[in-house]
């Protein structure tokens, strides 16, 4: 339960760190560069090399790389949608979700499944 | 356009938007570490690239637009909704960093040292989105020019 708590409150501070760092910078397409910081990975990788060993955050970054591939899909679909459609983000970047789970699980199926 | 700091952001947001973001970025990271420890590495690893708080940050650029433009009388949906899909497009930039900050540790870090190697690949992520950035800015800038010169 602690070591769930460490996690919550690390990975909570990253990410605000980096949200906020994102909020200042402008333009926008510059800022949102920060949407996709490594913010969950670093403090997720960090507290795993203290605790599991750096050969299982190895094998954690190895899969991390499709995940990335599905945030580029996902991004880029989300990007495209509001561009096109009269629709609220809110709406467009939730209901694409799914986008980001189909390819981040097809490619874990094609590529990383043992 | 030149990169810049606005602390203007800063101010129109709530604190219940950072609220959010904290608890959002939080769970996702305590999520991780019990399905990696329920299903394995190889799955939690997938959700080191969640865009767990995506959603809030484009909802926030989108409002933050909305009220800056309402502010001038217009109406500003049309601008709150580009806003965020600009944002989106960079994200979708910032991505390809990810990959290369993911590819870096999963080479470097069972050889090295874990705190240099994911600060050596945080930078990467920076270095790398933030020249494929540049390169699509003066890209467009060529591009208008060719269309404005051949019109």
């Amino acid at each position: 339960m602690r070591q769930i708590v460490i996690r919550f409150l690390v990975g909570g501070a990253v990410v605000s760190l980096f949200a906020i760092v994102g909020d200042l910078l402008k333009p926008k397409s510059f800022a949102g560069l920060y949407g996709a910081a490594p913010s969950i990975a670093l403090a997720t990788l960090a507290l795993t090399v203290a605790t599991e060993g750096a050969s299982y955050a190895a094998i954690e970054a190895h899969s991390m790389m499709a995940g990335a591939l599905a945030f580029f899909a996902y991004a880029s679909f989300v990007s495209c949608v509001m561009m096109r459609y009269k629709l609220k983000a809110l709406w467009v970047t939730i209901c694409v979700m799914p986008l980001w789970f189909a390819v981040a699980f097809g490619l874990w199926s094609i590529w990383l499944r043992t | 356009m030149r990169v810049r700091f606005d602390t203007s952001a800063l101010r129109q947001t709530e604190w219940h938007q950072y609220a959010i973001r904290f608890v959002f970025g939080g769970l996702i990271t305590a999520a991780a570490g019990i399905i990696a420890k329920q299903y394995g590495p190889v799955i939690g690893g997938l959700l080191l690239a969640f865009p767990a708080i995506f959603p809030a940050g484009a909802t926030l650029i989108e409002k933050h637009e909305k009220v800056k433009k309402q502010k001038a009388g217009m109406s500003g949906t049309v601008r709150g909704r580009q806003a965020a899909s600009i944002d989106a497009a960079g994200a979708a930039i910032g991505s390809v960093g990810l990959l290369i900050f993911a590819l870096l540790v999963w080479e470097f870090v069972s050889s090295h040292r874990s705190w240099i190697v994911l600060l050596g690949a945080t930078a990467a992520w920076w270095v790398v989105s933030v020249s494929i950035w540049q390169i699509r800015k003066r890209a467009s800038t060529i591009r208008r020019k060719y269309i404005r010169v051949s019109s």
